[in-house]
């Protein structure tokens, strides 16, 4: 278990005149096995945080720390081994023309591991698929079966961080709560931290201890799972948005 | 579920070609253009048992015979058979296509896939490179280069290759602007991957359907390329039995000898016609809208 220091992340993207900054100054913290939330509208900068922790943006200035070590100094074997990514839409992160067995024996050897049929087949069963999926290819499964291949495919290296994109927003209500039990589940065997980008506050109250409001790059405000019931955030960003989120539930 | 069981033992690229040709099987300009082909691969195997000649035998007291009698399409000025000379001819054809092809597939994927994944400088300067070379007429570029290496077939095989990877390359790099932000790249950076094993694993298998079509359209190109290199006797150098330089030496007698470069034009026509009608029908058979009806 490992905790996330993010201090003074800002990222400007572009150049000269068409530069925008898209963080402009974001620090928050994730104690070790917690799961936290990074809630907001459309292009409030949820995913693009993600991205620069896991080094896909690599142009960022500030600090973020895993562990007491920062992603910045951690060689790239040992970064890969302690945080992986599962992204929003199943049908476009796993390759089309590889098979799930090839998909899981990439990073295994990459990574030069040991007893590779064995750490493949743990990993499928531990997205709850039967084993003789590994020689399926993605077009051959359905959505929520391929979120279950890419979250192997996360764990097969066995980090201790594991940042969600919204890993249920592209996929059906029904399959939605299955990836989510399978979640929650695989955080109490295994005690992963969660960084979880969410549309849905029904998902973050279900998932997160604790999650961040975000407007326009900044985190307005820190809120834990209980101030959800009831409206107790203060910003009125967060106010407005908690509200939306639970007048909508009850219309429905 | 058993049958899918059964479907699923056949190793994925072996199945995935089958239902290539059953798809062109379909329509028929693609089955005619995979027909021709097959022939003139079955003819090039089987050259001597085919030609009742050989194809420098020369018969000097039946010189420019008409077609018709033991000379199927006639003889030329040596009196030599051009059937024989025409089904010979098949093997340097077919050895210029797949060396050409063989050099430029690698080399057009290369350029063009590391510049696409890399960008930056790297892109600037190898898709400059790419723009001069396609800025010549590709005839005219292999009549530089053979006139500077020396005329012989060998020497037009690298002249025309030299001038058609470019179209390959801008193709592959094309592509991989579309895949290179995909979440499967993304995925595989974070996996640790390096930059050749992305390029290798994940890009170059995105890329290949389209690169093969462009490829098979290029040989009719190349065929005429080729040809006319032999035509201005800059390719191939007499007596090898290439169509195009055997059309140049039969121009001299074309006006009374008409079967001196009929033949030999028409198998160039056919052949020409075939591939691009292949190309065309695998245009279909790789589309990914066809691969999801799979």
């Amino acid at each position: 278990m490992k905790s996330v220091n993010v201090k003074n992340l800002t990222i400007t993207l572009g150049e000269g005149s068409k530069a925008v900054t898209i963080l402009p100054n974001v620090s928050f913290s994730v104690e070790p096995g917690e799961c936290f939330g990074l809630v907001g509208e459309s292009g409030s900068g949820k995913s693009t945080i993600l991205r620069c922790m896991s080094l896909l943006f690599k142009q960022w200035e500030g600090e973020i720390r895993l562990g007491n070590q920062s992603v910045r100094d951690m060689p790239l074997i040992e970064r890969c081994r302690t945080l992986q990514m599962v992204f929003q839409d199943p049908y476009g992160s796993l390759h089309p023309r590889q098979s799930v067995r090839t998909v899981l024996s990439e990073p295994l050897r990459i990574h030069k591991l040991d007893r590779q049929k064995e750490r493949m087949e743990r990993a499928i069963t531990e997205v709850g698929l039967p084993v003789e999926f590994l020689d399926r290819y993605p077009h051959q499964l359905s959505g929520g079966q391929r979120q279950r291949v890419a979250i192997a495919r996360a764990l097969i290296l066995e980090p201790s961080i594991l940042l969600l994109d919204e890993p249920t927003s592209a996929l059906d209500v029904s399959v939605q709560a299955e990836i989510l039990n399978l979640l929650a589940d695989l955080r109490a065997r295994k005690g992963f931290t969660y960084l979880m980008v969410s549309h849905d506050l029904a998902v973050v109250d279900y998932m997160c201890d604790r999650f961040a409001v975000m407007q326009a790059g900044d985190i307005v405000e820190i809120l834990s799972r209980d101030m959800l019931e009831g409206n107790k955030a203060t910003h009125p960003y967060a106010r407005q948005l908690i509200d939306a989120s639970l007048e909508y539930d009850s219309a429905i | 579920m058993t049958t899918q069981a059964t479907k699923l033992a056949v190793p994925g690229p072996l199945l995935a070609l089958g239902n290539i040709l059953r798809f062109l099987m379909k329509s028929p300009t693609s089955a005619f253009g995979l027909l021709v082909i097959s022939v003139l691969i079955g003819v090039a195997v089987f050259a001597p048992w085919i030609a009742p000649f050989g194809p420098y035998a020369q018969d000097l007291n039946n010189t420019l015979a008409a077609p018709g009698g033991a000379h199927l399409f006639g003889t030329d000025e040596l009196g030599r058979d051009i059937f024989s000379r025409l089904v010979y001819g098949t093997r340097i054809t077919l050895t210029i296509i797949s060396l050409v092809s063989i050099v430029v597939g690698p080399i057009g994927i290369f350029v063009g896939t590391t510049a696409g994944y890399l960008g930056g400088k790297y892109d600037t300067i190898m898709m400059r490179i790419t723009d001069i070379f396609l800025s010549f007429p590709s005839l005219i570029l292999s009549l530089a280069f053979v006139a500077a290496l020396g005329p012989s077939l060998n020497n037009a095989i690298i002249a025309i290759a030299l001038t058609s990877w470019p179209p390959i390359a801008r193709l592959a790099r094309a592509e991989t602007l579309t895949f290179r932000s995909a979440d499967y790249v993304a995925a595989a950076r974070l996996q640790g991957a390096s930059t050749s094993r992305i390029v290798l694993k994940s890009i170059v298998p995105m890329c290949l359907p389209s690169v093969l079509i462009r490829l098979t359209l290029n040989m009719a190109t190349v065929i005429l390329t080729a040809a006319g290199l032999g035509f201005l006797g800059l390719g191939a150098q007499p007596p090898v039995p290439e169509w195009g330089a055997m059309i140049a030496m039969g121009r001299r007698y074309m006006i009374d000898s008409w079967w001196l470069v009929t033949f030999p034009g028409l198998a160039i026509l056919l052949v020409g016609l075939a591939f691009n009608l292949l190309g065309d029908g695998l245009r279909d058979a790789l589309d990914p809208k066809q691969m999801n009806r799979r």
